[in-house]
């Protein structure tokens, strides 16, 4: 079944359940489920997705719910108005909490997001024109036409339909040009920021999103309780919506749909059976809430919506053909002096790890950057590539001073490289991981990938994907994950994926580490092609055979020092070279 | 303001500065320990308070049948995870440790509880119920994923704190309870009235806080935690096991919880949910201290304790709003000042 036969089925079944002889509670209860699940979708795209946990999305159901409250009850604004009112408030606040929050590192994120949910809890329950503690009463029911939707009934095909748009939504949001970004997220800013992507603002984006889900939720709330008071939009309530999300599977969007489910009908069963159990009244459905947190995330992590995928039929991978360089390329450049590293320094508090290194690689070179450990070679990659600063010192890439620019800005320019330790998204296929690369080589937004008019430049930058992996040998493995592959493999998924950004030049940390020996020679033979085809590559390499044998020029560092520069075969004989290497025993 | 109400609330601030201070130096042991960010610190206080409450008014506290269940499930996770080589003997130990010391207080408490022995043998019986259930949330909750991720143990505490709230409902009930206070003594000095039950506060807050400072740098088990809170893989290295550290911990939260939580109770009314926001306020502290600092977090804790009285004085019905905005321009602060790159080198 296609997905636009499957969506039109959804809907006639979105239609019709409502005149089907369902009982009244259930269909609240579907309607609750209904609304749970746009604010767990949105965790699920910042948490489970985007890495970024938040106990604090009731707040942003609290932002929406109030302010069409506000608007409709005391000032008698049509419902359908204030949506996009509601909205705008929400992204508002979103985008002024979210600038603050995403910034924040590993832990601190999601206790900040404790802090404000707290904080906007206690301000919605003490502002006098939001009803303080008793909240507003009185909102209007939503009407199309002239039909008012007052009961459970009328409101479930709205409810659910906008469950099922944003559902379609998300999922196309995360098949594409943004949504990978916001996917390779969890495995670390490094690599991102290393491909142009600005990381920060596509975890605002995220954020926002999630708010906004969040705020449409609280929209239909307000309309569909017709009264609503500081509780629902408590930490609480925000821990609860988490539980959603890690219940159902936080990487997962219809994990959102199963946790909101699996929630809110085991809370609406708690609530009647535990109290008779207990003999008092109060919400002890949190005693079980609370255990099936820690069991789920002792013992399966990824909630249960994997359980439910492995039942299903696996779904074959699109056939892709691997483009012709049908992205426009970037003119190669020419000189003795591409990048030109004047003196550069580096200090680590009182450690001097690069001191004063001058070196330049021409165009069409290949230039090895050799020396014991602890030399300062990879410090100098990321010294170039712009994520540490230098101390001291001047670095110039086609005449651009690079040396104080962001790591992305340098990336825009042409300098693509690989990592010692390997930085790509396990989860992510291999050729997704490669697609990174030509991020920027991309433009669509958000919105165009949302809506699918983003799909001729997406089959170009997976078409590019796909034509780099091929050439380093990685065509058989593209729908795997990456996370799947041998260490080696890895290393040169890497190389595809700089390959990827149509670089000018190329830095390679230890490509050949973990490789065989054919492996290495099909490497230095790519090398070789590369060079020919107008690129210049600097690489870090342990392996001497294989540096030599490939290398136009070396340099050879020691403690942060240059100690020689040359071609191989004088570099071979200096005196220094072999005593920093052998400690001068011969 | 006139120097009356200023005093007034200085001392106030100092009162619950010195509880978020005790809350607060743990919460960053335990992070450093385990890695945990023990959010349901606070449980601890509510049970303490509680505790003593029922035991003042002469009834069987519901923490000593909660000690009981608890065991149990303790025990049989011990067994169920171990039951590759659970031995007759080794089924017995865990049967005895975890359910028959429970049991056993139970009935001392029951033969106790309508004795109404008088403040301090209820509060050593207090301390006696609730400190076990610390070692006993560790390993039943954070155990089995001591090597996950900061983050999954963060969800995992939210879990608990779950579970403990609502349990503290089940055994307590939805009433609030004040205790008595340690005395009842007000000495005037100068124009201003000094409560001898401040002076407790304060006291015993100091006298724990060197405790610990003293336990930390003289004791071998103090050492062993220090060691383990650098690198839990060199401790491991030298032969400590980051299981006993990390039990050592969660009973040193338990305990200082339990002590802070008998201090409080008779200075305010406390319900089964009301350790929640307490602990929130030590663990603002502690964020505000940068999580590793405990001199730092100790400082914050008065600052906490500051705010919170000056604002419910001049806004009260702000108070939680502020006492929690507050670590916002400090997680701002870090923001702006964070390194460029995260994991670098």
């Amino acid at each position: 079944m296609k997905p636009a036969h499957a969506a039109i089925a959804l809907v006639i079944a979105i239609l019709a359940i409502p005149l089907a002889p369902i009982s009244d509670y259930w269909i609240v209860l579907l309607d609750n489920i209904g609304l749970y699940s746009l604010v767990a979708m949105g965790l699920v795209l910042l948490t489970g997705v985007g890495g970024m946990t938040s106990f604090g999305q009731a707040a942003f159901v609290g932002f929406g719910a109030y302010t069409t409250a506000v608007l409709s009850a005391t000032y008698g604004i049509s419902p359908w108005l204030t949506l996009p009112l509601a909205l705008a408030l929400t992204g508002l606040a979103a985008l002024a909490i979210g600038s603050v929050t995403v910034r924040l590192s590993g832990h601190y994120l999601p206790l900040g997001t404790m802090a404000w949910g707290l904080a906007f809890f206690y301000l919605f329950g003490n502002l006098e024109f939001l009803g303080a503690h008793d909240g507003i009463n009185g909102i209007p029911p939503l009407r199309i036409g002239t039909h008012d939707l007052f009961d459970g009934r009328s409101f479930f095909s709205v409810v659910w339909l906008v469950v099922l748009a944003a559902s379609v939504l998300t999922t196309n949001l995360l098949d594409t040009r943004v949504g990978r970004a916001i996917r390779a997220l969890r495995a670390g800013t490094i690599a991102n920021e290393a491909f142009g992507i600005d990381t920060a603002r596509v975890k605002l984006i995220v954020f926002v999103y999630a708010a906004l889900l969040a705020g449409l939720s609280g929209w239909l709330y307000a309309h569909f309780q017709r009264s609503i008071n500081p509780t629902a939009f408590g930490l609480n309530i925000g821990i609860e919506y988490l539980l959603m999300a890690v219940v159902g599977g936080a990487g997962h969007v219809f994990g959102a749909l199963l946790g909101a489910g699996i929630v809110t009908i085991l809370k609406d069963q708690l609530q009647d059976i535990l109290p008779r159990l207990i003999g008092a009244q109060g919400n002890y459905e949190t005693i079980v809430f609370g255990f099936m947190l820690v069991v789920i995330l002792q013992s399966a992590r990824n909630g249960l919506w994997p359980f439910i995928l492995n039942a299903l039929p696996p779904r074959p991978a699109k056939p892709l053909v691997p483009a012709d360089a049908s992205l426009p390329q970037r003119p190669k450049p020419s000189g003795p002096a591409i990048l030109d590293v004047r003196g550069i320094n580096k200090h680590f508090g009182g450690l001097v790890a690069v001191n004063d290194v001058s070196f330049t690689v021409g165009a069409k070179e290949i230039v090895g950057l050799i020396g014991p450990n602890g030399a300062g070679k990879s410090t100098i990659f990321n010294l170039v590539t712009g994520l540490l600063r230098v101390t001291g010192g001047e670095v110039y890439f086609q005449g651009n001073r690079i040396d104080a620019m962001e790591a992305r800005g340098i990336a825009a320019l042409g300098i693509a490289r690989t990592f010692q330790h390997v930085e790509l998204a396990p989860d992510m296929s291999v050729l997704e991981n490669a697609a990174i690369g030509a991020h920027i080589r991309g433009s669509a937004g958000l919105l165009s990938g949302m809506l699918r008019l983003d799909r001729a430049e997406e089959k170009r930058l997976l078409g590019e994907a796909a034509r780099q992996l091929e050439r380093v040998g990685l065509g058989a493995y593209m729908h795997r994950p990456a996370g799947s592959l041998a260490l080696g493999q890895l290393r040169i998924l890497e190389i595809a994926r700089a390959l990827a950004l149509d670089p000018a030049l190329l830095l390679l940390d230890e490509p050949a580490a973990g490789l065989r020996h054919l492996e290495k020679r099909a490497l230095a033979e790519l090398l070789h092609k590369l060079r020919e085809e107008g690129m210049s590559v600097l690489l870090v390499e342990h392996d001497v055979e294989f540096v030599m044998g490939l290398t136009d020029h070396l340099v050879v560092l020691d403690f942060g020092k240059m100690i020689a520069k040359g071609v191989p075969a004088e570099i071979r004989k200096n005196p220094v070279v072999l005593e920093a290497y052998l400690g001068g025993v011969v | 303001m006139d120097a009356t109400t200023l005093l007034l609330l200085g001392q106030d601030s100092l009162i619950s500065g010195a509880i978020y201070a005790l809350l607060a130096v743990t919460m960053v042991m335990v992070f450093s320990v385990t890695r945990v960010l023990f959010i349901p610190q606070g449980e601890f206080v509510t049970y303490g308070a509680l505790t003593l409450a029922a035991l003042e008014a002469g009834r069987v506290p519901g923490t000593a049948w909660l000690l009981l269940g608890v065991g149990a499930v303790a025990a049989v996770l011990a067994m169920t995870r171990a039951r590759q080589t659970l031995t007759f003997l080794k089924a017995i130990r865990i049967l005895i440790i975890d359910v028959g010391l429970p049991a056993l207080l139970l009935l001392i408490v029951h033969w106790a509880a309508p004795l109404k022995l008088g403040l301090v043998p209820e509060m050593l019986l207090t301390l006696a119920l609730v400190v076990p259930l610390g070692p006993l949330v560790y390993r039943i909750a954070f155990q089995p994923l001591a090597e996950a991720s900061i983050l999954v143990l963060l969800i995992v505490a939210v879990g608990v704190h779950m579970g403990m709230t609502g349990l503290g409902l089940v055994f307590f009930g939805p009433e609030g309870y004040q205790t008595s206070a340690f005395s009842d003594a007000v000495f005037e000095l100068g124009f201003m009235n000094i409560s001898a039950q401040s002076i407790w506060v304060v006291t015993t807050t100091a006298a724990l806080l060197l405790g610990l400072y003293l336990f930390f740098e003289k004791t071998v088990s103090g050492k062993m935690l220090r060691a383990a809170a650098i690198s839990r893989r060199g401790a491991r290295l030298v032969g400590i096991s980051t299981d006993r550290t990390g039990y050592l911990a969660f009973t040193l939260t338990a305990l200082i919880g339990a002590v802070s939580g008998l201090m409080i109770g008779s200075l305010t009314t406390i319900y089964y949910d009301s350790g929640f926001i307490i602990g929130l306020k030590g663990f603002v502290a502690a964020i505000l201290g940068g999580l590793h600092s405990y001199p730092l977090a100790a400082a914050a804790a008065l600052l906490v304790g500051t705010v919170e009285s000056f604002s419910s004085y001049s806004a009260s019905a702000f108070k939680e709003v502020i006492v929690f905005t507050i670590i916002i321009p400090v997680l701002l602060w870090r923001s702006i000042f964070r390194p460029p790159v995260e994991h670098l080198e």
